[in-house]
């Protein structure tokens, strides 16, 4: 084997993908080519590091340098001075907003300090298509021991004691539910993972998936020896071809080394894993209208009980966990429930992932302890928000949860006190809002999702939402009424009490967070006829003062749509009708000519 | 009763392999018609007709599942498909906007495809690329931190070609 003298790590995620990092990495093996020194330096493409804003990252072992927003012209210059000269590329530095100072050990970073990385452990670490360096990493250790050991019941035991719950966003104790299917005798049952991550602006499980594909299937090699099963199905989104990819190259490797498939680690388990793949449906979130869609037909939900571990896929016990659900499995088997369960508060513990995104200075993934203050993830983490502007909400729980205001920055982040606050921990989106966020608006964002989402067979969801959206667009149109808030929020409560699934139950969490947290927003708009945060764009007509107008047609030539009018030195003119109200002309304009009314 | 197979043969005869390859079982439709629809680019009524057929169930079971799943099309794309990122971390930072200049641009509303079949608008929902918020795809490829008055320019480097 090649003894290295230095390692590039390069981000292979998404994020930094649609960046050009696939260039920078050839550019890299290319040059080190050409100087003669492939044998010197290894190139290689990890999982997410989590700096998104910052992408794409490289990092140089073994000095831990962390080089951001590279460029693929930039590889040249990093191979000269840091590989070669032993010289950090100061320039490529991340540097601290507040003393301006350049950091190169991501561990001193704002970004990192607080965080813990559990269920992302190996993201940003090794090869996602090299099982030798997951095995390096202590992989495949926690399937070996659970085997050895040969006592299902003392491993779901294990799970119960360290407290881990659901990730995926109603927090169920895992153990439990391990233990609910094991009793359920059968000839055959099937372990699931459920990696169809519908909530716009999370992408938590596609990082692990395509950071660190082997934590999964280990894991779920683990759950079907406790649960009795010899099949999983990963039911992944086809929307992500990346992951899709990773998953693929692992369970090959995977069976090639003997992790999967017959008489594992010479014991009579067998287990193998299948990937069945989602076709772009919110609602197959939900357990039991996941297991429909995995069997080929509409993904609709249906009652429970009887629960999946009863009758679940093809109508055998099945048992259903998230991505971080199982990536966190294989960690709490090595190191013990007692270390599990110090992390974090009562009643959540460990870490969990969050995708933090929005109006913030630090977009990106992100792994804390249990019992964080949105305030350390919004400020410390974050690096508070963008543009100096002024913090207005945090939407955590997706399009089932709720956006929490100010008063709430200090709350501990677990699954009860978000609960409490009026939103929930959802699959671990995290939306910042600053001052120009219409929340009125928002509301309508999500219910617009829940509507087109609906599946339509209850019809409190499919009805009721859509009339809940209808009353939102009305009152954003500023033709809504006192009584159309009072409608709102009574149809709100009835179909959160009479939908038939978790997806109804919570699609009017977005609507009662709001008017609970910003009541006078939505009198505004319904009273004044105004949207104080200026987005509402029937509320709002830019216009131009044409005593300012010198006619320098900088606005008439920026409109995106053509939607200004007027000859040179002369006042110019907007055709409202045509005006999309992007506000592109308020910043082209020198002379402040142009206003909102 | 047979059915009128507007397809053409090359493409009949791929819609039957597909089938075979899943050894017709109604259980793999979903597998069946993401491998029809990359092939096709969409999934015309004639296909689902002839899928159908090939799984032994009902055109209308075919086709809630289609109508069903948003990855599913009936449109074909435009030879330059563009999709507008509206995941929330796009849309709190000026998603619509985008759209609303795409829209404009291209003179299409979200779903279409233009009448010479050049561009096709469509929404998705996060790309994952949240840190470059706003972005928007063009024939795969991603623009990221987009402002509405750089549309324009994005819409002429592929038209005519």
């Amino acid at each position: 084997m090649a003894n290295y003298k230095y390692h590039i790590l390069l981000c292979g995620g998404t994020g930094c993908t649609a960046s050009e990092s696939p260039k920078i990495k050839e550019n890299f093996i290319n040059i080190l080519a050409e100087k003669n020194l492939s044998d010197d330096v290894q190139v290689i493409a990890t999982g997410c590091f989590g700096f998104c804003e910052k992408g794409p990252i490289v990092k140089i072992l073994p000095d831990n340098t962390f080089y951001t927003q590279v460029k693929p012209e930039d590889c040249r210059e990093i191979i000269d001075e840091h590989i070669i000269k032993g010289r950090k590329v100061q320039r490529l530095l991340y540097e601290n907003p507040e003393d301006k100072k350049h950091i190169s050990d991501s561990k001193h970073m704002g970004f990192y300090k607080k965080q813990m990385r559990i269920a992302l452990r190996n993201c940003g670490f090794i090869d996602p298509e090299n099982i030798d360096e997951y095995i390096a990493r202590d992989g495949y250790k926690a399937l070996a021991s659970v085997l050895e050991q040969n006592d299902p019941k003392a491993t779901i035991d294990l799970l119960k004691k360290a407290g881990l719950r659901g990730r995926g966003g109603a927090g169920f104790p895992t153990g439990l539910k391990w233990e609910l299917c094991a009793k359920n005798a059968a000839d055959q049952k099937y372990i699931i993972c459920n990696a169809d991550e519908g909530d716009p602006g999370a992408f938590m499980d596609r990082s692990i998936l395509e950071g660190d594909p082997h934590s999964i299937i280990e894991a779920m090699a683990i759950g079907g020896f406790c649960i009795g099963a010899s099949i999983g199905l990963v039911y992944i989104r086809a929307e992500y071809p990346l992951a899709i990819h990773r998953l693929e190259v692992a369970i090959k490797q995977a069976r090639e080394y003997g992790l999967l498939g017959e008489n594992i680690f010479g014991t009579d388990f067998s287990f193998d894993i299948i990937l069945r793949y989602g076709a772009g449906a919110f609602v197959c979130g939900e357990e039991t209208a996941l297991i429909h869609s995995m069997e080929g037909k509409r993904g609709e939900p249906t009652f429970k009980p009887p629960f999946p571990a009863v009758e679940g896929y093809m109508k055998k016990p099945s048992n259903v966990n998230n991505v971080e659900t199982y990536a966190n499995i294989p960690v709490i088997i090595n190191k013990g429930w007692e270390w599990f369960s110090s992390i974090g508060t009562e009643k959540s513990k460990g870490t969990k992932v969050f995708a933090l995104a929005g109006q913030i200075n630090n977009v990106g993934l992100i792994e804390v302890p249990m019992g964080i203050t949105l305030r350390e993830v919004i400020y410390e983490i974050g690096g508070g928000i963008k543009g100096g502007r002024k913090f207005k909400a945090v939407q955590t729980g997706g399009p089932s949860g709720g956006c929490l205001t100010e008063k709430f920055l200090d709350t501990p982040i677990d699954y009860d006190n978000l609960v409490a606050a009026g939103s929930m921990m959802g699959s671990g989106g995290m939306i910042v809002m600053d001052e120009t966020s219409c929340m009125v608006s928002v509301a309508k964002f999500y219910l617009d999702f829940t509507v087109e989402e609906s599946c339509g067979k209850c019809s409190p969801c499919r009805i009721g939402n859509k009339r809940l959206c209808e009353i939102l667009d009305k009152i954003t149109k500023g033709q809504g009424t006192m009584e159309d808030l009072e409608k709102l929020k009574n149809l709100a409560k009835v179909i959160k009490d009479t939908a038939l699934c978790g997806l109804g139950q919570t699609s009017p969490n977005p609507v009662l967070s709001t008017i609970d947290n910003f009541w006078d927003e939505y009198v505004a708009h319904v009273v004044d006829k105004k949207c104080p945060a200026g987005q509402c764009k029937a509320l709002k007509q830019y216009v131009i003062d044409p005593d300012k107008c010198k006619g320098c047609t900088a606005c008439a030539r920026n409109c995106p749509v053509g939607a200004i009018h007027g000859t040179v030195k002369n006042p110019h003119e907007i055709d409202q009708n045509a005006c999309i109200k992007c506000g592109t002309c308020i910043e082209k304009c020198k002379f402040n000519a142009i206003s909102i009314k | 009763m047979a059915i009128t197979v507007k397809i053409n043969k090359e493409t009949h005869d791929k819609i039957v392999a597909i089938c075979n390859n899943f050894n017709n079982d109604p259980g793999e439709l979903i597998n069946v018609l993401h491998q029809t629809q990359d092939f096709l680019g969409y999934l015309p009524a004639e296909a689902q007709e002839l899928i159908a057929e090939c799984l032994h169930m009902p055109t209308a079971k075919v086709f809630g599942v289609v109508s069903f799943y948003a990855f599913f099309t009936m449109t074909p794309k435009g030879k330059h498909p563009v999709s507008v990122c509206m995941g929330t971390a796009c849309y709190v930072r000026g998603g619509e906007k985008i759209l609303d200049a795409f829209k404009s641009a291209l003179g299409i509303e979200v779903g279409e495809t233009d009448a010479n079949g050049e561009f096709s608008l469509t929404s998705l929902r996060c790309v994952g690329a949240c840190g470059l918020a706003p972005v928007a795809l063009v024939d795969g490829k991603v623009y990221g931190r987009l402002v509405p008055a750089m549309v324009k320019d994005i819409v002429a480097e592929y038209r005519g070609k």
